[in-house]
This record gives C-alpha cells, sequence and structure tokens, in this order.
C-alpha cells in the first residue's frame, strides 16, 4: 500500500511542494489536503489586483478541480484541522474527519495581524490576506466612502491603490514617519510617497490609532492626539502572525514559527513544515520565492531521495502598484562598514542606490527605473566582485559595454540570469523553451516555463526576451540545470558526487534522477569530467563521454580530417625534432604545416587512420601530444629570456618548459594556458593566459585569470615571489583549486569573476596549509595522468577507432 | 532497387554508444550502438555542412554532429528541432550477434 500524506495548508507552499514531488516521485504517497477556505489553491499575491479590479478570482487560480483529480489528491476544502495526534498518527477537522498519516506536511501560512484596539471586532473592519478579505472590501467599495488602511507598507499600500481604484477615499495610517520602512530608506520612501499622493492617496504619518468607532458596524477612527476621522472600511495591514496554534497544540517545537532544519522537518521526524508558517535557521519569510525554494527541498526529501538542503533565501521585493516601479534588496540602510553609491533625479522621478562591502553589493533601492534589479539583485546573489565596473554601474548593465557587440539590453543578459524570481526561471530556460516549443505569445512562455506567473512583475522582462529571441534561432544557451537531460545545477552534481562517493555516470544520472536514459552531449562530458577530477583513482574516464578530439587525441577538422600538434616545450624546438616533422610532412604529404599562436607547429588535413602512424614517427623523435586538443594543459607560452634578451633578468624559457613538464597531462574543467616573460616588456603576454609569470629583478610575478578569447580579460596581480619552487607551487595549487571548484567549459577568468578574486587569494595567499595541500593533490593526481596518449594508441590502445568496421568499397564494385 | 544484405562485423566491434564506419563507394556510412545494443545505420554526412556523424556523441537514439552539435534522430536520420535537415537511412540488423547491412 502507499503512505498517506496529509498536507495542512491549501495555499501556495503547501501545494507547490506536492506538486514538485509529483514531479520526482509521482507513485509514493495516497495525498490528502486540507484548506479552511472553501476554494481550490489560488494565487494569493494576485490579491491585489482582484482588489483593484484588474483581475477576477477565475484568473488567479492556480490549481483547477480538475488538477486535483487528475493527480489523485483529495482535497477537503472548507476543512479546518484542529489536531494532530501524533501517537496515533491521525489529523482531525473540525468537521469530523479523522484521517490516518505516514508523513505530514503544515503548510499553514499565516494570518493577518490585528491591533487589539477597542472596536477592532466591529463590521468593516477587515484584514488584507484571503479571497473573503477582498470579497468583503469589495461589497464595502459599493456602499460606503471613506476607507482607512492601517499601516504603510507593501499590503496595505496595495491595499489602499486598490481601494481607491474601486472609487473609495482612501486614507494611509502609519506609525512611522516613512512608508514602506522595511523595504526603503527615507529618500526612496518621499518618492514614492509624493508619487502616491499624485494619485489622490491621503497619508497621516506618526499617527497612532487609539481606537476604532462605531457600535455594530465602523464609522472612523480615533488617534492617540484625540483627532478622529469617518470611515466605512477600516483595513488592518500592520503585519502577519505564523499560523503555529496547531503544531503548538501537538506539541511540535516552535518559536516564532514551526522550528525546522535545512530539510524542512520539524522536531517530529514524521512532520515536514514549508511557507510562512516555517522558522529556519532564525528566519520567517513572508514572500514566495524563498517558499517555493524550500517547497522544492521538502519534496526532494519528501520524495525519499535526501540529496538538497534548503540554507535560506536572500530576498527582493517589488511593488505591485500599476505605474510605480520600486525594486530593494538586502541590507538597503547599510551601516558603518558599508559604502553607497547613490544616482538621484527628482525631475525625472528616479532614485537608485547601492549598498557596497568590500566590493560586493549587500543591498539595493531602486525607484522609478527598475529595469536593472534582475542585474544587481544576481550580482548580489552571487557575491560578485564589483570593483572593475563600480564606476559605471549605476548607468545599468548595457552601460558597460562588451567589445563592441552592440546587442540589446536582455541579448546582453547572461542565460543563467533569474527573470522569474518566483519561479526560478532563467533567461537561458525562456530563450529555450521559446525555441524548442516555438512559442510566440507570453501566455505560451507561461505554460511552458512558469516565468511571470506568479506575481507578474518580470512581464515586462519576458516580453522583451520573447522579442529578441523569435526569429533568431542562434544562441546556443548555458544554463543553470547543466542541461534539459537534469534539475541538478553544477555544483550539485559535484557536491553530491563528493558526498555520495559516486564513481560512475550511471550512478548519477540514478542518485539525481537524470530525465533521459545516456543524458547527451552537454552533459556526459561535464559528468565525466566531474568524476575523474573528484575521484581521480578510482572512476574510470569514460571514453564515450568524451568529444572527438579528446577520444582520439587530435582536433576534428571542418572536412573530418585531424590536425596534429607535438608539444615544444616551452616553446623550445630543435633540429632533430624539426627533421622528425619536416619527415612525417613528407610521408604523409601533410597538405598544410602551420605555426600556431601557441609556439608550436601544427600539421593540418590528416587522415584519421594515418594518426597513429604519424604519432609512432614523431615518438620516435621524443615528440609527445600537445593536447591541443583537450580540456586541458595546452601551451606554456616564453619569451627568450635572461639568457640572450638584454633586458631579461631572469630565465624565463626555462621557466616555462619546468612549468610544463609539471603540468602537461592533467585535465581541467576548460583549457588551461600558461606564459612566462622575462621582464615587465612581457613579450610572452603572461598577463592574459589563464597562469601568467613575469620575471622581475628580485624574483617572479604571479598572475591569474587572464583570458585572450572571446572577452579579452586581464589577468590580476597574485603575488610575487622569490624562488622557481614556490613558483610551480603556487602553480600547481591554483591549478588544482580551479580544477576541483570551476565548472565544466568555465575559464578560469569567468570563473574568477564569478567567485571573486578576493577568494582565490584567500585561499592560494592566506593559507599556507591550503595551499601546499591543493599543490600535493595536484602532483599525485599527475602521476597518473602523464602518460602520453599517443604512445598509448600507437601501442594499439582504442585500435578500432582508427579503423573501418568494414571496407565495402571493392565488395560492391 | 533490390537491396543486398552484406555482413559488416560483430555487435562488439561498435563499442556501446559508439559508431564504427563501413566505406563504400558511394561514401561512408556511420553504423551506431546505443546503450541497450539497438544498432542503426546512417550516411556519415551531417545535413548541415556535412560532419561526420560517426565521430559525434551518441545518447539516447541521437548522435551529437561534432561539428556544430546538430541532434540527429538516429531512427529517421532527420536533424531535431530547431534545426531542419536528413541524412540518408540504412537498414541495419544484428543477427546473433553479426550485423548486417542493406545497401
Ligand atoms: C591552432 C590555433 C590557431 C593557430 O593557428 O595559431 C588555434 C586553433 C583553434 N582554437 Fe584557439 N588556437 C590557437 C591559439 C589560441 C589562442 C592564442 C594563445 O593560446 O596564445 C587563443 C587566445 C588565448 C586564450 O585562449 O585565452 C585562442 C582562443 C580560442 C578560443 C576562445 C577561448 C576563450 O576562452 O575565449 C576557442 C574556443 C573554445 O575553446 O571554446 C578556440 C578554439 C580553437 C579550436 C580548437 C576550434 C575548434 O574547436 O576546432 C581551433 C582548433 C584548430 C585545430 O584543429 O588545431 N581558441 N586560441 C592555436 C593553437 C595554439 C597551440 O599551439 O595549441
Ligand atoms: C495581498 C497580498 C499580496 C502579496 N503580494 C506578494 C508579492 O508580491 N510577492 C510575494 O512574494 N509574496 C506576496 N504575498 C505573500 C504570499 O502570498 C505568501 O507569502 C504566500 O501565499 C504564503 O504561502 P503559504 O502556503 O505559506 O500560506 P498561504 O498561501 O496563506 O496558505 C496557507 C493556507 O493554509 C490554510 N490553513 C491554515 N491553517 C489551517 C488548518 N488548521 N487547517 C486547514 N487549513 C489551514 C489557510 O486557510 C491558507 O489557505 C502577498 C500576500 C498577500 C496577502
Ligand atoms: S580563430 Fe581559432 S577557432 Fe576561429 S577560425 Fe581561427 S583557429 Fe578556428
Ligand atoms: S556539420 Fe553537423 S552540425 Fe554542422
Amino acid at each position: 500500500m502507499r503512505e498517506q500524506l496529509v498536507c495542512i495548508g491549501n495555499g501556495m507552499a503547501g501545494i507547490r511542494t506536492i506538486e514538485e514531488l509529483l514531479k520526482i516521485d509521482p507513485d509514493k504517497y495516497d495525498i490528502t489536503v486540507f484548506g479552511a477556505e472553501p476554494h481550490v489553491n489560488y494565487n494569493r499575491i494576485l490579491l491585489s489586483p482582484v482588489l483593484a479590479g484588474e483581475k477576477k478570482f477565475e484568473d488567479i487560480v492556480l490549481n483547477s478541480e480538475e488538477w486535483y483529480e487528475k493527480n489523485h489528491i483529495t482535497l477537503y476544502k472548507g476543512h479546518h484541522v484542529t489536531e494532530v495526534h501524533r501517537l496515533k498518527q491521525t489529523i482531525t477537522t473540525d468537521q469530523g474527519v479523522v484521517k490516518p498519516y505516514d508523513r505530514v506536511l503544515f503548510a499553514t501560512g499565516s494570518n493577518a495581524f490585528i491591533i487589539p484596539v477597542p472596536g477592532h471586532h466591529l463590521q468593516g473592519v477587515v484584514g488584507f490576506r484571503d479571497i473573503k478579505d477582498v470579497e468583503t472590501m469589495l461589497s464595502k467599495a459599493q456602499t460606503g466612502k471613506h476607507a482607512i488602511v492601517i499601516g504603510g507598507g507593501l499590503l496595505g499600500l496595495e491595499a489602499a491603490n486598490g481601494l481607491s481604484k474601486q472609487g473609495m477615499e482612501v486614507t494611509v495610517v502609519h506609525v512611522l514617519d516613512t512608508l514602506m520602512e522595511r523595504q526603503l530608506d527615507k529618500t526612496a520612501a518621499k518618492f514614492l510617497k509624493k508619487a502616491l499622493e499624485e494619485r489622490g492617496l491621503k497619508f497621516l504619518m506618526s499617527a497612532q490609532t487609539e481606537a476604532i468607532l462605531g457600535t455594530e458596524k465602523v464609522t472612523g477612527i480615533r488617534f492617540k492626539d484625540g483627532n478622529e476621522i469617518p470611515a466605512d472600511l477600516v483595513v488592518m495591514a500592520v503585519g502577519i502572525r505564523p499560523n503555529i496554534e496547531l503544531a503548538k497544540k501537538a506539541r511540535i517545537h516552535c518559536e516564532k514559527g514551526i522550528v525546522v532544519n535545512d530539510t524542512m522537518q520539524t522536531f517530529d521526524p514524521k512532520i515536514y513544515a514549508v511557507g510562512e508558517c516555517v522558522q529556519h535557521r532564525n528566519a520567517l519569510y513572508g514572500l514566495v520565492a524563498p517558499l517555493f525554494e524550500q517547497a522544492k527541498v521538502c519534496a526532494n526529501h519528501l520524495a525519499g531521495l535526501g540529496y538538497s538542503i534548503y540554507q535560506g533565501s536572500v530576498v527582493s521585493t517589488k511593488l505591485k502598484v500599476t505605474g510605480i516601479d520600486v525594486f530593494s534588496a538586502g541590507d538597503f540602510l547599510g551601516n558603518n562598514q558599508t559604502e553607497e553609491i547613490i544616482f538621484q533625479d527628482p525631475g525625472a522621478g528616479i532614485y537608485k542606490k547601492l549598498v557596497i562591502q568590500d566590493n560586493q553589493i549587500k543591498g539595493a533601492v531602486l525607484y522609478g527605473d527598475t529595469v536593472d534589479s534582475t542585474w544587481y539583485f544576481e550580482l548580489m546573489r552571487d557575491n560578485t566582485d564589483i570593483s572593475a565596473m563600480r564606476d559605471k554601474m549605476l548607468f545599468g548593465q548595457a552601460h558597460l559595454g562588451d567589445a563592441g557587440h552592440g546587442e540589446s539590453r536582455v541579448a546582453l543578459m547572461s542565460d543563467d540570469t533569474e527573470v522569474c524570481g518566483c519561479n526560478g526561471v532563467t533567461k537561458g530556460h525562456i530563450v529555450k523553451a521559446i525555441i524548442e516549443k516555438k512559442l510566440f505569445t507570453l501566455e505560451e512562455v507561461k505554460l511552458h516555463t512558469k516565468a511571470s506567473s506568479s506575481c507578474g512583475s518580470c512581464t515586462g522582462l519576458v516580453e522583451q526576451i520573447l522579442a529578441s529571441v523569435v526569429g533568431d534561432y542562434s544562441t546556443a544557451p548555458k544554463h543553470k540545470p547543466i542541461c534539459s537531460c537534469t534539475d541538478a545545477s553544477h555544483d550539485e552534481i559535484r557536491e553530491t558526487i563528493k558526498k555520495d562517493h559516486l564513481t560512475s555516470i550511471a550512478q548519477v544520472m540514478e542518485r539525481l534522477r537524470w530525465k533521459t536514459p545516456n543524458g547527451c552531449s552537454s552533459c556526459r562530458p561535464a559528468l565525466n569530467y566531474y568524476l575523474i577530477s573528484t575521484h581521480p583513482n578510482e572512476a574510470k574516464d569514460d571514453y564515450q563521454s568524451r568529444f572527438i578530439n579528446e577520444r582520439v587525441h587530435a582536433n576534428i577538422q571542418k572536412n573530418g580530417t585531424f590536425s596534429v600538434v607535438p608539444r615544444m616545450w616551452g616553446g623550445i624546438t630543435t633540429p632533430n625534432e624539426l627533421r622528425a616533422i619536416a619527415d612525417v610532412s613528407d610521408k604523409y604529404q601533410v597538405p598544410t604545416v602551420k605555426v600556431t599562436g601557441g609556439q608550436r607547429i601544427d600539421l593540418f588535413g590528416i587522415k584519421k587512420e594515418d594518426l597513429p602512424n604519424i604519432w609512432a614517427d614523431l615518438n620516435k623523435a621524443g615528440l609527445v601530444s600537445g593536447h591541443a586538443y583537450g580540456k586541458a594543459l595546452r601551451t606554456v607560452k616564453t619569451c627568450v629570456g635572461s639568457e640572450w634578451c638584454r633586458f631579461g633578468t631572469q630565465d624565463s624559457t626555462q621557466m616555462g618548459m619546468d612549468l610544463e613538464k609539471m603540468t602537461w597531462g592533467s585535465w581541467t574543467p576548460h583549457k588551461f594556458k600558461m606564459a612566462v616573460s622575462g621582464c615587465p616588456r612581457n613579450c610572452a603576454e603572461a598577463t592574459i593566459k589563464d597562469f601568467g609569470v613575469v620575471g622581475v629583478d628580485s624574483g617572479w610575478e604571479l598572475h591569474i585569470g587572464g583570458n585572450g578569447g572571446i572577452k579579452v580579460r586581464v589577468t590580476d596581480l597574485l603575488c610575487k615571489v622569490k624562488s622557481r619552487e614556490e613558483v610551480l607551487e603556487y602553480a600547481g595549487a591554483f591549478m588544482q583549486l580551479y580544477r576541483e571548484e570551476a565548472h565544466y567549459l568555465e575559464r578560469t577568468a569567468p570563473w574568477i569573476e564569478r567567485v571573486g578574486f578576493e577568494y582565490v587569494k584567500n585561499i592560494l595567499l592566506n593559507d599556507e596549509k591550503q595551499r601546499k595541500e591543493l599543490n600535493e593533490r595536484f602532483l599525485a593526481s599527475q602521476k597518473i595522468s602523464q602518460i602520453d596518449p599517443w604512445e598509448e594508441r600507437v601501442n594499439g590502445v582504442d585500435a578500432h577507432e582508427f579503423k573501418p568496421l568494414a571496407n565495402l568499397s571493392e565488395v560492391i564494385a | 532497387m533490390k537491396e543486398t544484405w552484406v555482413e559488416i562485423g560483430q555487435l562488439e566491434d561498435i563499442p556501446k554508444l559508439g559508431s564504427r564506419i563501413v566505406t563504400t563507394d558511394d561514401g561512408n556510412i556511420a553504423v551506431f550502438r546505443t546503450a541497450n545494443d539497438q544498432v542503426f545505420a546512417l550516411k556519415d554526412r551531417c545535413p548541415h555542412k556535412g560532419g561526420h556523424l560517426s565521430q559525434g556523441i551518441v545518447s539516447g537514439e541521437l548522435v551529437a554532429c561534432p561539428l556544430h552539435n546538430w541532434k540527429i534522430d538516429l531512427k529517421t536520420g532527420e536533424a531535431t528541432a530547431p534545426d531542419k535537415g536528413c541524412t540518408r537511412r540504412y537498414e541495419v540488423k544484428c543477427e546473433n550477434g553479426r550485423l548486417w547491412l542493406a545497401l
């Protein structure tokens, strides 16, 4: 028999958890949902537009009766659960239904807080929490004239705006002198108040309510200072209280909310909790984005998978008052450790402030122009180092420039930028869905991606993306899940491989529930890399999961022939080596011999079946594979250095050779290039390499994270060292850190931009022990990596690869 | 035209999730083996720019072309959306571990 899952609360977090659960394990449970409201699950966020007359109840239903039926979920609408009997493992409702359970999910949300002033129970005093409250307000708006909203926060202002649209005269009463003080600083709040006043709202600031007046129905309110104003409706929007009565009664540990651990489990392991009723690591959340993250984690554990954890969320808010753009996130007030950068244009009604600490964004407030909100939020959440762009940041992402590509703003957004914060939908997702499913309208995008289907504040952005994509099929998206075969991200995969000690691709796919039988050409090479870099001695390199170049140790060309690049250590060659290259070129009639940009020689147009023969000849002269095809160490470029050059301070050529001898053969997330220059004139271009070394009179400067390719990035100076040994130790440690932590196909430049130079520097510079350990791990894995792959194949490895299965040319002829 | 079945080798000669070529006067044919030992044969030319499909990565019943990563359906030879194009397919069968190709 299936296990019994009972969900208490038919609201946004509970039902989202069930949706997530159905996605990963639809058959594990018989699911029963109890909801106190007499409705199916609807989108509570959109009560504000319903109140403003912009939407009807039908428009905001999230799960119809058919949805419950189709998924075999028994729904008890209008049932209030009154008891959870943990010994008997049953729950009881106010209508006498008793239901046994194996697992319970608490998703009871919260209640509007009603200040207990005299008169608070009068007819016409409401909170703003559910559809019933909205119905009460709408019916009062038919007959009454004056509305008072107590509370100048997010909810209060949305209520006030709605009632004013319904034709009422609305006064907002707020105890403090700033509106939305939990989201806005004083300046932004002033901008907002002015805009709302222009729309006809009245404000009474620093006002304390003493009593609500009336005998049966509300007639007005009186303040502490004796003032009275008339009212037909009083909306209390002063805050919410987690709904934990039932949990407390069942003696489940509660503080401000129901206390849960990182797997959303309460102190009773059979009982889980999600949503506004929950207290996680001392935090309570009142916005859907974090609740949806909780839902995902909770579903993972209900399904018995047990690999994902919830670590808390960073939240941002937007006010949903049509025509007024306000955004706020993080620590927007700042403190004495932080700096602020501010842009203000009162005439145009624009105000932007970023709070910065240690070159990272800690908080943001935007008023009037919120176009860049997702970008700032992303930089903040990822702790990106912004030092390089801080002077231009407030003008927006479009002003950063991108080496003359001249794309529009949405085109500039990276594919993993989150567009819909509620549902965690990235630009990559949306673009992919638009392309793959041939979508043309906003509704279709909503249906297929869930983007803009919750709070709707990203609707504009989704429309822009739609506009930029339809008709352009050229993008190759890079999404947050590593590809569409899975929901898992690079980091999750890596963690799981480490934590659960997985050693084969099949194990990873099973553990993380791959949706395709053997993945695809994007995820398999990544999985293979993560496995062999995490468990170098145990995981077996999966040959069929490597791109052709890495399978046959040569680069495929447009006509299907291959190129062969032997290693030239540090760019040094000998007459003997050159002779061998000349000889194979003659013998195999190599059409093109070219000097590469990496200081070595490339032989082009080689037939696949000739590869082992050429390699055998080259091997005889001591030449080995240059790995010009690999996500691996490529070249170590050098200049002449002190041996010959009149300016040379150090022997850069020898250093280059030493580095190359130490690091060749290593597999890395993407290709890895080095260079060594003998003096600061830097003829080897060391400052655009992954690891660059520049000789100076007193020793060596070490530079990291450079890139000369698609997007040029100059290195960051890591440090200066004195000896050859130190150069090698830092190189090994840096390569190992990169290898262990970067995402597959992420060069060092974007990796360092993602994690921050400071992070890398701290590990390599300030923690000698860790640096030495990294280097040791690097050297240990090199022991099994430094085998010339060409020699192996000359000796017969993968022989099938270089021969046809059958030759039918003569047979048929 | 009547097709002739020609023996081309053993199933074991092709690695799982891999491919080998059969040369003919009419160009190469790529023979693929899936994870569950189904075999398929396609002309070794990608409908995009002629990439050698035999050199691609096989997953499920698709091969990703090594040149620009178009995904070609092994059953039909059709490129998968959004790309459009088709490469010729051949009948191939496996009997008692021996592979036969229809020409
Ligand atoms: C042969 C060579 C061009 C030449 O004739 O000089 C070359 C050829 C290719 N480069 Fe390169 N790159 C060559 C030096 C460079 C350099 C210069 C350097 O290393 O000093 C750069 C810029 C420096 C850098 O990487 O930061 C360079 C930046 C790229 C990029 C962009 C990488 C990036 O991170 O932005 C790619 C694309 C990629 O890797 O995804 C690329 C990709 C390629 C590929 C592998 C394209 C492909 O996938 O088929 C080319 C292979 C041709 C072949 O069959 O050999 N090549 N490529 C050079 C080989 C050097 C060697 O001896 O190994
Ligand atoms: C007007 C308004 C506007 C909002 N705007 C935004 C916004 O723009 N962005 C944003 O992110 N968030 C917004 N929110 C907050 C968001 O709606 C909530 O965070 C979210 O709905 C909480 O989900 P939940 O499942 O925890 O609680 P709920 O959605 O409240 O669901 C809890 C359900 O449990 C039921 N219940 C409680 N106790 C019992 C019991 N004992 N037995 C049976 N059923 C029970 C309740 O009746 C309720 O239906 C807004 C909220 C409101 C009210
Ligand atoms: S720049 Fe590099 S990738 Fe582009 S054509 Fe030249 S060799 Fe090929
Ligand atoms: S040739 Fe096959 S994808 Fe371009």
